[in-house]
């Protein structure tokens, strides 16, 4: 988790990742970060997502996107 | 009779296909008949309140009303200046700065917003204006008197003073751009395209105009769809869309994430792309999904309308290759201009200058910098003859195409997006607590840095960038050092900070 929010922290230093749950649904990122954190995260877990997983739910949190990485990394 | 007036597109469409959908969105549609009608009574009411020759705001959510608006300012002889409810608020300030415009049409969403605006002019409601009582007569005045030279928009593009530049276009340079883009694109009447670019960029002509031209449709996609290409692609082909003109980026959003593997476009046959380098890669990804379709490069810069070169793809290339950006639209000449100011050898690399109709009008209440940009062209002693200096360097290739190699200054283009680098660091110098500043792009990466010295904490200097720039303008690292590294001449040293820039990068992997 902490490696998760360091790659967020590095693109909204101002945002509290911990926190918030609705990070696509108010737009606070757009498809630009959505981009970074999929190679950021392809890069520092080794997993890929696959393009039905890019969707509004597992992106809204932290917390989201790290189960969704935790959901990869067993299968 | 020659076309003198881009609004003689929708006239003649209108009486062939009045109730076929020009624009629409996810949910609402406006048909020519609809757009004929609503844009009239908006020129119809700007002429009743005296406003002729002025720019008017268009300030309102991305939407086909939007879209008519634009042309109500044109029936009432004015040109329309869109503005984005995204674009940050210091920004908008400048812009009214630089218009004094007296009038503004806004939407339900929008007119809260717009009343907080350092505006005294008049403001408008697009629901009322567009049912304001259409004046035939008037009209027919107003296109008596106009003139293809007349300008039709300004939209405003980043400076490297920090203010931004308002590119004026007029009718003649956009017709010369619809005509010889529809004819390299073969546009017709089944063109259905789905929009991506913003309506406050000259990129959304390729859309606009032709769907008037032709009776074509024009689909608005929503935003938050480049965000998830599943949806996206189900977007396209639920709307049957068989052309797309986008950015290089939301293309490759699409092909990097192996979305082919779920769902393929069924309808997209034509799909061009611009002003940004197609890494081959993923180039070949579209190729072998879509093997029937045409793949257009596109190159251009707003100062000279929209796009002015094209490159059809007809042959592969190898991964990190470069695609060139072709050859000019007819009617465009591009001409290399070396050092000396004389035109470039044969494979030498020179500025890329352009010379026909297609050059705007010029940077509007700014001569200074039109000036520098807009000028005679050195090879011509004998009658008055301006060319556009872009500040690109390019070459012709064996094949005597045009290819894009680097730029003059310190311009990039990122996710599509035309930005002065200089333009951020204005900005971030102005910050109280900041005494200086330096962004350079990782073009691998496509990654603005910003390093800075100062007092502010990094999560401060993002925050209120946020409020000054665009979104796409924020950079993606921001680091504070202690000093500034600096040239033998004082100057400050970029290529130092690059390197420094790639060696943090490597340690971290």
């Amino acid at each position: 988790m902490e490696e998760l929010l360091e790659i967020l922290t590095d693109l909204h230093p101002e945002v509290d990742f911990e926190t918030c749950d609705t990070l696509v649904d108010d737009k606070i990122i757009d498809s630009f970060d959505i981009v970074s954190i999929i190679s950021e995260i392809s890069e520092q877990f080794d997993v890929v997502i696959p393009a039905e997983e890019i969707i509004p739910e597992n992106f809204n949190s932290a917390e989201a996107l790290y189960d969704l990485i935790q959901r990869l990394e067993e299968e | 009779m020659q076309q003198t007036n881009v609004l003689e597109y929708l006239e003649h469409t209108v009486k062939r296909l009045p109730d076929k959908v020009a624009y629409s969105n996810e949910s609402e549609g406006l048909t020519f008949a609809e757009v004929y009608h609503d844009s009239r009574a908006i020129g119809s009411y700007l002429n009743s309140k005296g406003y002729y020759g002025e720019p008017v705001v268009v300030f309102m959510k991305k939407h086909p009303k939007a879209i008519a608006a634009f042309y109500g300012c044109v029936y009432g002889g004015n040109y329309y200046v869109p503005i984005d409810e995204e674009m940050p608020r210091f920004r908008i300030d400048l812009i009214f700065d630089n218009l004094r415009p007296k009038v503004m049409i806004c939407d339900e969403s929008t007119q809260e917003m717009a009343k907080t605006f350092d505006f005294d002019g008049e403001l408008l409601i697009y629901d009322e204006v567009s049912q304001s009582p259409i004046n035939e007569d008037a009209l027919a005045q107003i296109r008596d008197k106009q003139l293809d030279t007349d300008p039709i928009y300004i939209v405003f593009t980043s400076g490297s003073t920090g203010v931004p530049k308002g590119v004026v276009a007029c009718h003649r340079s956009v017709i010369d751009y619809i005509e010889n883009l529809s004819e390299v694109l073969e546009f017709n009447e089944d063109t259905r395209f789905a929009n991506q670019t913003p309506l406050y960029f000259d990129a959304c002509l390729k859309e606009l105009y032709p769907t008037l031209k032709f009776g074509a449709s024009t689909v608005i996609v929503p935003k938050s769809l480049f965000m998830f290409p599943v949806k996206l692609v189900e977007f396209l082909n639920e709307h049957k869309i068989n052309t797309v003109c986008w950015v290089v980026s939301a293309l490759t959003m699409i092909s990097s994430f192996k979305t082919f593997d779920k769902v393929v476009p069924e309808y997209l046959h034509t799909v061009a792309f611009g002003s940004e380098v197609f890494p081959i890669k993923q180039f070949k990804i579209w190729k072998e999904t879509l093997p029937n379709a045409k793949f257009t490069n596109l190159y251009g810069p707003t100062e000279t309308t929209g796009m002015c070169c094209y490159y059809k793809v007809n042959r592969d290339f190898e991964l990190g290759e470069v695609m060139p950006v072709g050859r000019p639209f007819h009617n465009t000449e591009i001409i290399l201009l070396n050092d000396e100011n004389k035109r470039a050898a044969q494979g030498e690399v020179g500025e890329i200058c352009v010379r026909g109709t297609s050059l705007t009008l010029g940077y509007y209440h700014n001569f200074e910098k039109t000036n520098e940009v807009f000028v005679q062209n050195p090879l011509n002693d004998r009658y008055p003859e301006l060319i556009y200096r872009t500040g690109d360097l390019g070459k012709f290739n064996e094949f005597g195409e045009l290819v894009f190699v680097s730029r003059k200054d310190y311009q990039i283009k990122h996710m599509g997006h035309r930005i002065e680098l200089g333009e951020i660091e204005v900005n971030v110098n102005m910050m109280e607590g900041i005494s200086t500043s330096c962004c350079v792009y990782d073009k691998e990466k496509e990654k603005i840095v910003l390093y800075y010295v100062g007092d502010l904490e990094v999560k401060d200097v993002v925050s209120i960038l946020k409020d000054k720039l665009p979104r796409y303008m924020i950079p993606n690292k921001v680091e504070r050092l202690d000093q500034m590294p600096l040239t033998a001449n004082g100057k400050i040293d970029r290529v130092f900070l690059k390197n420094k820039y790639q060696e943090t990068k490597k340690e971290k992997n």
